[in-house]
This record gives C-alpha cells, structure tokens and sequence, in this order.
C-alpha cells in the first residue's frame, strides 16, 4: 500500500503549479483519498491474485486456482446445495451467538457490578477460556446426541466465555470519574448502569461480541466436522472426500466471508447506534 | 500582616463561622486505612459567597469538597446543607469536575442537560434549559458538537453549564481550570465571576493555583497537609468594579497573593 501512496502524492507536489485535467485517473485519485472502500477492494485484489497465482503454480494439487472456487462456488448456489447447508448451518450459529450475547453481555456486566457475582463467576469462565474446547465438542454429542441441540451448545462453549470475560473488564474499566458525575446528579443505580456504565463499557463490550462471534464460527465449524456431518461442514468433508477441492474451498471461503460480513455489521450497529461520536473523525 | 485594609486574616483558626451559612462542615475527619486524610474540620460556607479551599497537593481539599457533595463519606463528623444533615448527593449541590466527566458519546446539548434528563424532566423543557445556559457559558451554536470535537476550555465550560442547569443553591468546583491552558484560564476566571454576579449562588471552589484563588474569592481558606487542617483563612477584600487587569497589577491584590506564599511556603518541597 505505501508503494502505491507515495507516486501519487509525488505527482501532487509536481503537477500542483500546472492546470490538472479532470482525467479518469485524477478522479481515480481523489477517490482514493478520500474512501477507505478503494484501499480495501484493492486489499481484496491483492489477496485474491496471490490466490489465483499460487493456484496457477500450483502449490498442490489439492489447492484451486481463485476463479476454479469462485465458479465451484457458483455451481453450488446454482444446484441449491449452499443454501441447504447455510440453512443448517445458520440455525445453531445464530441461536448460539444470540444466547451467548445476551446471557454473557449480562452475567459479565453483573460481575463488573459486583464483587460477589466476580467471586462466584469468574473462576468458572477463566477455567472455561483455557479449555480447549475442541477436546470437549465431542463429549457434548455423547449427552445430546447428534442434532442442534449439540451444536448450539458448541456454539455457546467457545462463544460464552469470552464475552463474559471482556465484557466483565468492559464494565470494571468505566471513566469512575463519569459513575461520580452520575451520582452527584442523583442518578439511580438503574440510570448509572444505563446511562453512564453500559455506554461507556460499549467498545470493549463490542469488541468483546466480536471475539465471541468469531469463535462462535470455529464451534459450529468443530461441530459439524467433529460430530455431525450436516452444513457447511458437511459440505467441506464431502467434497475433500471426492477430491472436488474447488467446490471445498468455496465452502471454506464462502464460511469465511459470512463471518467476516457478520463482524462488520457489528462494527457498524456499534458506531452507528451507541457511540454516534466514533462516526465523526 | 498584609495589607489591613485589603485583606482580613485570621491565622491557627480552628472553626470558620458565618452569618448565613448554606454549608457547614461540622468536625469531619477523613481516614483512608491508616492515612490521615483530614483532621476536625469545621467551616461555614456564607450564602451567595465564592470561597476557595486551597492548599498544596495532598492537603484534602478535594477530598473535603468530595466529602461536601456527598461523593466520599467522612470517618465522622458530618454535613449540613440548609441546616439539614446530609449523607450523599442531593439536588441542593451541583459538581463541576476536574477532567469534566462528560459523556464522549453525547452532543453537548445532552451533556448540559444530563442533570435533568436523570430527573426526568421531559426532552422539549430540559433542552430549552440546557440551550440557555449553553449560551450564557459561550459555547451558542456547539449545542450539537461532541466533547472531542471541543478544545479544553469549550468542554469546561459545558461541565460548568451542566452544574448550573439543575439550579443547585451550591456548585462545587473541583479544581475546574487545571486542564486549561493559561490564556483561557483568565478568560474563564473572569467568567467565572460574571457567573457568580449573575447567578447569585454559593460557590465553593478548590484550586492550587494562589493568584485564581485571590482573584476570585470572596474568602479563601488555606488547608495544610498531612493532615489536612485549617490553617489560615482570608478574606482578600478586592474590589472587583476594577478592571481585571487593574485588578492583577494592584498593591493589594499582590501583597495577598505574597501573603499566602508565605504561609505556604513551608509545605513546597
């Protein structure tokens, strides 16, 4: 990126005295200073021409060139078999981060409130972290057998903690200085943790949420290749097992932006609705 | 003794009385663990009066203005607001923080008008009162601008609109111009005492700084450290219809200024 930046601010600084002619690359340039959406297509491009290129190679014969997944992936949604496994996939995943979320957002808030509920709560969540719970996925399926139950419950082991733990440090980390003010205006228990602590806890809560989210991703993942064949990891095993590595690496990207999406449009509830002053530079 | 006609002081005082007070401090003592914080304090806060605490670091003044605004309790002793005992905030005292404690996520028309949002005053009222003091701080047409988006001195005087918009007979000011640079400071001093002209409240104000607690008070009482007491109280007696660069070049003011050095100079390190 630095080597693309610097001829055109070279340019700038030549070009400053004569008439600049509205080219299609002088709008091309304006654009790029102004939008972060330019710098990140062109990360995109970067990444997937490395794609393309170490396919071409190949650097084996089980990795897909870019466009060989970009048509497999096409293939897939064409014959329906995408939606069919996102449909599986998606049950588990969002009830599992929606669960995680609120009972997490809220049992981390209660033992950032209060020393007792810390006492209690935390021990149980730090021991859970340190889990490895790809260790523990298969032992869920042995109790709840093979259906969504067992994957939510995935879902929610590698999400959980998490959240509970950033957000717990969200809450003890509030400006006490803006907990005062609140008290010395006469605010209610309620209103402070209303109005003063949650909205100040927000960025680490929602950096929290993301943490959790994507781990969420690796639970359904680990479900559904660990013990239930069904989704997106159905569709990953299947076509590993008939050697269709396009079609394989479609679902694995294909899983990939859909959480990367997610995270994004977390990003963007956050900024828009909670903290409107992040918005502004 | 500086200059009798300008300043009256008092010396080894252990109580401060007043004719009507708004405020009295009876015997508060303040223990953190083992540290003495402050030792029998007892003051009286005259009604419609400036009075400044000040004291080098580590003195208690903020610890006694906290103590005041029912923030910190006190190990004993207590506080009485318009003759009635308190223990924790009330609607009769109104707190202007050091670092501001403003909300970064609010414009600064809800910051201003946070105090009555919390009392439930409806949006169309609380935000007509808000407005108004906004534009009597300076800060008319930042209403919807966030505190980042202010210099140092602009998010002062959003905290100071704040205080004033709930109509508390007390403001507390907790070291407000620290944070401020020093051109603004004078500016906000100046202010400060056009505010108190106006608004005709109590204030009590805690500062470090000799000069700002001369220049703006009606009594100033000087607190000596480890642990905090009473040492000196004086009234610096300036006439305030001068100009406020007459003010800082006069005899008077200077020789109270030089007056409470001495007094403090035993405590700078």
């Amino acid at each position: 990126m630095q080597m693309t930046v610097s001829p055109a601010k070279l340019d700038n600084g030549i070009g400053a005295s004569k008439e600049a002619p509205a080219t299609f690359i002088e709008s091309v340039r304006t654009f790029a200073d102004q939008r972060r959406s330019f710098w990140i297509v062109i990360s995109l491009a970067i990444l997937f021409a490395a794609w393309e290129m170490a396919g071409r190679i190949p650097i084996s014969f089980a990795f897909p060139t870019f466009f060989e997944t970009v048509a497999a992936f096409a293939e897939m949604v064409a014959d329906g078999s995408m939606h069919r496994a996102y449909f599986l996939t998606l049950q588990p995943l969002l009830l599992g981060v929606v669960l995680s979320a609120v009972i997490g957002i809220a049992l981390g808030v209660a033992m950032g409130l209060s020393d007792k509920a810390e006492w209690l709560l935390a021990p149980v969540f730090i021991v859970l972290q340190a889990a490895p719970m790809a260790a523990l996925v298969p032992l869920v399926t042995f109790v709840y057998g093979i259906g969504l139950t067992a994957k939510t419950l995935a879902v929610i082991m590698l999400a959980l903690p998490v959240i509970v733990l950033n957000s717990y440090k969200a809450v003890r980390h509030v400006n006490p200085s803006l907990v005062d003010m609140c008290r010395s205006f006469q605010g209610t228990r309620l209103q402070q943790i209303f109005k003063i602590i949650i909205p100040d806890a927000s960025p680490v809560l929602f950096a929290g949420l993301r943490l959790g989210i994507a781990a969420g991703f690796i639970g359904v993942m680990l479900a559904e290749l660990l013990i239930t064949p069904t989704g997106i990891g159905d569709l990953i095993t299947y076509h590993r097992s008939v050697a269709n590595y396009a079609h394989m690496y479609a679902a694995v990207a294909s899983i990939i932006a859909v959480s990367t999406l997610t995270l994004a449009g977390l990003q963007y509830v956050e900024t828009h609705w909670l903290r409107p002053e992040k918005r502004r530079k | 003794m500086a200059n009798p006609a300008l300043a009256r002081s008092s010396a080894g005082v252990t109580a401060v009385t007043s004719n009507d007070p708004v405020v009295q401090v009876c015997d508060v003592c303040k223990n953190y663990r083992d540290v003495e914080a402050l030792r029998g304090i007892n003051l009286e806060f005259e009604r419609g009066k400036l009075t400044t605490l000040l004291g080098p670091s580590g003195c208690g003044k903020t610890t006694l203005l906290k103590i005041i605004a029912g923030l910190v309790p006190a190990t004993s002793g207590e506080i009485r607001v318009n003759g009635r005992a308190v223990t924790g905030p009330g609607p009769e005292r109104a707190f202007v923080f050091q670092d501001f404690a403003l909300m970064p996520w609010a414009t600064v028309l809800r910051n201003v008008a946070f105090g009555l949002e919390l009392k439930g005053v409806v949006s169309a009222e609380r935000n007509r009162i808000a407005r108004r003091y906004i534009e009597q701080v300076g800060l008319a047409g930042f209403e919807e601008k966030y505190p980042h988006e202010l210099s140092g001195g602009m998010r002062q005087r959003v905290g100071i609109a704040r205080a004033f918009a709930v109509n508390a007979d007390v403001l507390l000011l907790d070291e407000p111009f620290s944070a401020v640079d020093e051109q603004n400071r004078r500016k906000f001093q100046e202010d400060l005492l056009r505010l108190v002209e106006q608004e005709k409240k109590t204030f009590i104000f805690v500062t470090h700084s000799i000069e700002e607690a001369v220049y703006v008070s009606d009594r100033i009482v000087l607190l000596s450290p480890r642990p905090g007491r009473i040492s000196q109280v004086i009234d610096p007696m300036i006439d305030r219809s001068a100009s406020p660069d007459d003010i800082r070049r006069d005899a008077g003011y200077l020789d109270v200024v030089e007056e409470i050095w001495q007094g403090l100079r035993q405590y700078a390190e």
